[in-house]
């Protein structure tokens, strides 16, 4: 009785040994870098995580196939480096010593992917199920874009300024034209008491000798050579 | 007749509320974009520190004897660029045209730049700043193809800003969003333009002055980035063995050149608004030492940031082959840091050398990403975004940066637009009842529907041929023509004393010998070295082709012929202003002397022009 229960827990190892090994069939390598991600909070991988692990692994496949027959000692974990990475493999109770296939298991993880990586403190990028691609999540993006909402403002502040000069402008042109026609009114009422001609008084003219205009009396080299 | 020049303020002519608008409207013109990225730039691919040698000589001999030249003119003459060269003497008045042909060719470009940094500005004020993570695909598995295989910087520019065709000849459409920001930017420009001198010697104090406030600040901030050090180190230290290097004098001489914005017409507008009893001498060395400094002064967080992009992209590449060796050897993490990296890998190799052989470890070299030197449009849009995604605070920086790009440009689009304005409102193209913004609407707004046409999916690669044709070669034939002509016809010794009318002091030996020989000697060389150097190869561009198998490298293709007679008639257009000018007036003259044998009303119809 002994010796039939030794050996069918040998065969059990054994069949264990064969199904999760590197590269094996239906295997998933995963490697995990705790320091990257949590830094001074980093904690240790030993026993208790690798439990966590295949628990987790086992509730993200009992989600996924709601047959509630995964258990923990289903998941087989494998060659566990420093790194930290190791292999797992799911197996199928119901079917002797088979694994369940890759697809069923990647598609179980990935659709729990969130709640596993949360169970670790750690992110898609550092908990990695190599061979499993997963589903990125889009950039934020605000209802209306924010570049047009600056746009709009500094539009808004340019026309302004624009509207205001345009406005200013005219209204100074109308307010030189009413002082011109008002100072040509006030002009036609004062006499003008001094003769002017060429802009010199009357009085100062020396009407014998005349006067030298500067005008024409300019310097030759003030013509250009042609 | 016309007043002599000792009644100024009897021609009711616009002027500066006082000197400091004035200095610091020549200031803003000259500081523009290049000062930021092409100087620093320059500096660093000829040889550091070295190339201030070749640059202080440039601006010693070109630089301060045009930039003089241009404001005594002005001063004198009080006209803008096509009055003053025909009171000079008609035959010149086609340099006046030059130049203002050249003004609208540059304004029209040189807003759609704005308009670029305003897109960018506008982008800013999102979490997190949308340059910084790629998009996803269609089905979510992964990030959008072209974004993966450059970077999410590249993308953003290439596809989210411009849109970009893979070919200059395939246009692509009009990009609605460029329009958008087109059209604030010409209502900027009209806006601080509406009348003249009035409004943007208003808008100067804030333009001219914000940029230096921004740069002290990415200074400070630059100087406490790490591996800001790494990049001040690289950018001066001098390698003079590149000094036998001609190309190195050239690019000397062209930058400083440029850099002043001579020749086109805005220096001559803006001084012609000044009081004739001004001291242009000092005036133009101010500036021209300003400019220069305010280069220098750039370069130090420029480099610093880009020493700081540099070490971080090292640091990257070296944490990148650390992972891929930790996990390829299940090691526990943290085994590998930095500092052990090498002594690890050589470890590693000698005694796995085939699974390191297999991991493919990039080289990570310091020198190699300080190398990647980068100018222009790619400095700003691609290289500064990133390093400022790795900043704390990356909004608030990125706002800054590009309030300071649109600020620096803006100024230097006054400048512009008053070399456009000034001379049509001397023309007379318009009747004398009509108001000043009126006229500065119009310009505006056909400035505006032709720049639609850098808006398409291949306006970048026009903004390319513009920059490279019409602002470059035209200038350096106006400026030969400006000096011969104010020196060898005008007659340099009737300058010299209305100079000295307008100084007080007379022109010392430094103004006559770089006037006379040194200058136009030295723009004939550049002018030369500039046309077979273009000779050389045809002319070609790189394309953002998405499609090409070396991407994200850009690929090499060659203009299409049709685009070269485009590059030709750019060029070529401004030049031949000037002599077909002087022989128009010859045959006017030739014609007129056969009608009428009287000499004198000749003589007073050339004066005629003075008022």
């Amino acid at each position: 009785m002994l010796r039939a229960l030794l050996l069918t827990l040998s065969v059990v190892a054994i069949a264990h040994a064969e199904l999760c090994k590197p590269d094996a069939q239906n295997a998933f390598k995963v490697r995990i870098s705790i320091k990257t991600a949590l830094g001074d909070n980093a904690y240790a991988w030993d026993a208790s995580e690798e439990y966590l692990f295949k628990a987790m692994v086992a509730f993200a496949m009992r989600r996924y196939s709601s047959k509630s027959t995964t258990q923990i000692s289903n998941v087989l974990l494998c060659n566990v480096t420093d790194r930290v990475s190791f292999w797992f493999v799911v197996t199928d109770s119901s079917k002797n010593v088979t694994t369940v296939p890759g697809s069923e298991v990647e598609a179980a993880i990935r659709m729990n992917r969130n709640r596993i990586n949360s169970a670790f403190l750690l992110s898609d990028k550092t908990l990695q199920f190599l061979k499993i691609t997963s589903t990125l999540s889009p950039p934020v993006e605000p209802s209306t874009p924010v570049w047009l909402i600056v746009f709009g403002v500094v539009l808004c502040l340019i026309v302004a300024g624009i509207v205001f000069l345009v406005v200013s402008g005219i209204q100074k042109h109308k307010k030189k034209n009413k002082d011109s026609t008002e100072r040509e009114n006030l002009e036609e009422k004062v006499e003008v008491t001094v003769t002017l001609e060429n802009g010199i008084p009357c009085e100062v003219l020396d009407l014998k000798a005349g006067r030298i205009n500067g005008v024409f009396a300019a310097d030759d080299e003030r013509f250009t050579s042609l | 007749l016309s007043s002599t020049p000792e009644i100024p303020k009897e021609d009711g002519r616009p002027k500066w509320d006082n000197k400091f608008q004035y200095i610091l409207s020549c200031i803003g013109f000259a500081v523009g974009l290049g000062n930021v990225w092409r100087f620093p730039y320059l500096c660093q691919i000829h040889g550091g520190g070295a190339f201030l040698i070749p640059y202080f000589i440039a601006l010693l001999f070109e630089g301060i004897p045009l930039l003089h030249l241009e404001l005594a003119l002005g001063q004198f003459l009080r006209k803008g660029s096509i009055g003053a060269w025909n009171t000079i003497s008609p035959y010149l008045r086609g340099v006046g045209i030059g130049s203002w042909v050249v003004s609208v060719l540059v304004s029209l470009y040189y807003n759609t730049v704005l308009t670029w940094v305003m897109w960018y500005f506008i982008n800013s004020f999102q979490e997190p700043l949308p340059w910084s993570a790629c998009p996803l695909n269609e089905n979510r598995t992964g990030f959008n193809e072209e974004c993966y295989e450059s970077t999410a910087v590249n993308y953003f520019w290439y596809r989210k800003t411009l849109n970009i065709t893979p070919d200059i000849a395939e246009s692509g459409t009009l990009q609605w969003w460029l329009i958008l920001c087109l059209a604030t930017c010409w209502a900027i420009v009209y806006l601080c333009t509406i009348r003249g001198i009035e409004t943007t010697g208003k808008a100067i104090y804030v333009t001219a002055i914000f940029p230096y406030l921004v740069l002290t600040i990415f200074l400070i901030q630059g100087l406490t980035l790490p591996g800001a050090t790494d990049g001040l180190a690289y950018l001066f230290t001098p390698n003079l063995n590149t000094l036998k290097n001609p190309r190195v004098w050239l690019d000397a001489a062209t930058q400083i050149f440029f850099s002043l914005s001579l020749a086109f017409g805005g220096l001559i507008a803006f001084s012609s608004y000044n009081p004739p009893k001004n001291d242009c001498e000092k005036d133009a060395v101010m500036v021209a030492i300003v400019n220069s400094m305010t280069s220098l002064y750039a370069s130090i967080p420029v480099f610093s940031v880009l020493g700081f992009k540099a070490t971080t992209a090292y640091w990257d590449c070296l944490d990148r082959n650390i992972i891929s060796i930790i996990n390829e050897f299940d090691l526990p993490e943290e085994s590998i840091m930095r500092q052990n990296y090498t002594s690890w890998v050589s470890f590693l190799n000698s005694s796995y050398p085939e699974k390191i052989a297999g991991l493919k470890l990039k080289s990570c070299d310091l020198q190699e990403f300080l190398d990647q030197s980068v100018s222009g449009t790619g400095l700003a849009f691609i290289v500064f975004t990133q390093a400022i995604i790795l900043m704390p605070g990356s909004q608030a920086w990125a706002i800054l940066f590009f309030i300071m790009l649109f600020s620096l440009g803006l100024s230097s689009m006054f400048g512009n637009i008053e070399g456009v304005f000034t001379p049509l409102l001397e023309l007379q193209v318009v009747s004398k009842s009509t108001p000043k913004e009126l006229l500065s609407g119009i310009i505006c707004l056909i400035s505006f529907l032709i720049a639609l046409c850098f808006t398409l999916g291949s306006g970048s690669y026009w903004i390319d041929i513009f920059d490279r044709y019409a602002g470059s070669l035209p200038l350096l034939v106006i400026a030969f023509f400006e000096v011969i002509g104010v020196v060898y016809i005008y007659k340099i010794k009737r300058f010299s004393k209305d100079v000295k009318w307008m100084t007080g002091r007379k022109l010392n030996l430094y103004w006559q010998i770089t006037w006379r020989f040194i200058s136009p000697l030295l723009l004939l060389i550049v002018f030369m070295a500039f046309v077979i150097l273009q000779m050389q190869k045809p002319p070609s561009y790189t394309a953002w082709n998405p499609k090409y198998e070396g991407f994200p490298m850009k690929e090499e293709k060659v203009y299409p012929p049709w685009v070269q007679a485009i590059c030709v008639l750019l060029a070529a257009l401004p030049c031949v202003c000037v002599p077909l000018v002087a022989l128009f007036h010859l045959t006017k003259k030739k014609c007129r002397s056969k009608d009428s044998c009287i000499v004198p009303s000749e003589v007073f119809s050339c004066q005629g022009a003075n008022s």
